[in-house]
């Protein structure tokens, strides 16, 4: 059996990732027909399928396929994933660039020493040659860059999440169960000592209609008090640049950028942060950037929608005060 | 004595401000800003100061830092002998820019090995430039060894075989325990790399790299050429449509601001 594409998807919780949607999307790009690989234990809901548009979905069963998510680093997930390429040959591989994807796509790469695309915003096939073709952000953003796959080997493409929209078109995809219960790890392996939650203050980020960064023009710790004031009056998540965050000021836990938290709020108000490219990559959804910052140059306002230039410590409590007098006029 | 591997690469100033950023679009390269000197990967930077931390916690250690390219500015590739790295090898060789993720672990691999091995292999989550992060998962993949992604605390462990690690994860993090030898992917929440005091400096500029080509390293052809082609490079358009809010003053226009955004519905 050959396949065109095959989607490798990611299963969490027994259920969906929701990065799949968007791979179904992404591989509708190519492939009409898409195959939806997933690694699976019995706990796997298989009711999560009923509205997935792809030819079929092909469930990978191993009884330890959920535990290696974080010990194993992903290698059992990758060793099944393997193995359905073994046997499919599919032409293309389509993953999520997530932190179990990067692995996952890396490691098949590496197996089949094949081509492999990374955190691509577009795919399309070249009509001239047929080959696929990517279009991929690179240097944190500041520019972008487009491949095409050659040769006739195994075309790995990882896609970065949130590129695509989810699909919602649906499906009633027939499902097939491949029993890979004796693939196993060799070698030594990471053991998982436990998970542990750490709770952020505020509100999540990625949840938050509205949402207050600072960055390195800040200067230090204390100003973020400041934000956190501003944060309570209008109900907004706590954000920061990675250089306030590597500079001790405030738990990395904040970071927004590429390496940080991606956020898509309606309203984002940064203070002090210029606007790095690794930053944008992090807030691009934003629908709207209001920002304050003393360098009438500097990137962000070239994406913001209202600006003030001046000096944070000036421009910030009275830009504070007027929300808490606005806040008041409504709560009296 | 724990050899440590940190494969550092050297790529360009991430503090460039985006609008100095240029490509040459016809071929398709970064057109470095004149003046501006390359510096060693922030994150290959975190991997460097986790294995200094194992030091600093008394584990004996070699710490040798690996790197492969080429037009190598020296005193850029030995701040990590400033900060205590031991030795510099460098894979100074015009055909490693055109290596991929592969070709490039490939070579590592092999110079890793030549060098005599390593307990540990440490390296950034990913290059500032291409921002992938793919060469040190390749790099446990070809040296068969287990892999920790995103470390952001590293410790041996109280019997000396195997390392304690936390891992960032979704919401929190994970506490994993690593068999050696290991290869790790650092992330910027380990910590900055420390300064560098003077004798450190001064003992940088008497340490020289040792240099080799690939064909050095007698692993023939490495390039895993020929599967993907870049065929475009650009930097992207953003018009800014931006409505600079103006007052008397600068608490005026912060004041200003707040009813603008009130009146827009945006607060």
């Amino acid at each position: 059996m050959s396949v065109g594409v095959l989607i490798v998807g990611e299963v969490v919780d027994g259920g969906l990732h929701p990065t799949v949607r968007q791979l179904v999307n992404a591989a509708g790009q190519i492939d009409q027909d898409a195959l939806l690989c997933l690694a699976v234990d019995d706990a796997f809901d298989v009711g999560a399928l009923d509205c997935v548009r792809v030819g079929n979905v092909i469930l990978l069963e191993h009884p330890n396929a959920a535990d290696d998510g974080v010990g194993g680093v992903y290698s059992l997930v990758s060793e099944l994933v393997c193995e359905a390429i073994e046997r499919l040959q599919p032409s293309s591989v389509l993953i999520a660039k997530t932190d179990a994807g990067s692995v996952v796509s890396a490691r098949v790469a590496a197996r089949f020493a094949a081509g492999l695309a990374a955190d691509c915003v577009d795919l399309t096939v070249n009509p001239s040659t047929g080959r696929v073709a990517v279009t991929r952000p690179v240097h944190g953003g500041s520019a972008f860059a487009v491949y095409e796959f050659a040769g006739d080997g195994l075309q790995v493409v990882s896609v970065r999440p949130g590129a695509f929209e989810a699909d919602v078109a649906g499906g009633t995809p027939e499902v097939e169960r491949i029993d890979l219960s004796g693939v196993s790890v060799s070698g030594a392996v990471p053991v998982l000592v436990e998970t542990v939650s750490e709770a952020g203050e505020g509100i999540p980020l990625e949840q938050a209609d509205v949402v207050v960064s600072g960055g390195r023009g800040l200067g230090g710790p204390e100003p973020f008090e400041n934000l956190r004031e501003l944060c309570g009056l209008l109900n907004a998540a706590l954000g920061a640049s990675r250089a306030a965050c590597d500079a001790g000021w405030i738990d990395h836990s904040h970071q927004v950028g590429l390496t940080g938290k991606s956020i898509s709020p309606t309203t984002y108000i940064t203070v002090g942060v210029s606007g790095a490219s690794q930053h944008m990559a992090g807030c691009s959804s934003a629908r709207n950037i209001v920002a304050i910052d003393k360098d009438r140059e500097a990137n962000i306002f070239s994406h913001a929608r209202y600006g003030v230039v001046g000096d944070w410590a000036k421009v910030l409590p009275a830009f504070t005060a007027a929300v808490a007098e606005l806040a008041g006029k409504e709560t009296p | 004595m724990l050899k440590i591997a940190v494969c550092a690469k050297q790529v360009p100033d991430t503090d460039i401000p985006p609008s100095q950023f240029k490509v040459d679009e016809d071929e398709l390269q970064v057109i470095p800003p004149a003046g501006v000197p390359p510096i060693v990967n922030g994150f290959d930077m975190n991997a460097v100061e986790a294995a200094l931390r194992l030091r600093d916690e008394g584990v004996e250690c070699e710490i040798v830092i690996f790197s492969v390219g080429t037009a190598f500015a020296l005193d850029v590739m030995k701040k990590p002998l400033a900060i205590g790295a031991d030795r510099l090898v460098l894979v100074d060789d015009e055909t490693s820019e055109a290596l991929d993720a592969l070709g490039t672990a490939r070579v590592l691999a092999a110079a890793i090995e030549q060098d005599g091995g390593a307990d540990l292999v440490l390296a950034g989550r990913q290059a500032s430039d291409w921002d992938q992060g793919h060469v040190p998962i390749m790099l446990s993949e070809l040296m068969s060894a287990p892999l920790v992604t995103l470390v952001r605390n590293l410790a041996m462990s109280a019997g000396g075989d195997s390392f304690e690690v936390e891992r960032v994860a979704e919401g929190g993090f994970q506490r994993i325990e690593c068999p050696m030898p290991a290869v790790m992917t650092v992330t910027n929440e380990l910590g900055e790399a420390r300064y560098a005091n003077l004798r450190g400096i001064m003992a940088a500029t008497r340490k020289r790299p040792e240099t080799r080509t690939i064909a050095d390293l007698g692993i023939g052809d490495v390039a895993n050429d020929g599967k993907l082609a870049m065929t475009g490079l650009f930097v992207p358009v953003s018009e800014s449509t931006v409505e600079f809010i103006e007052g008397e003053d600068e608490a005026d226009a912060g004041r200003l601001l707040a009813l603008r955004l009130r009146e827009a519905k945006l607060i």
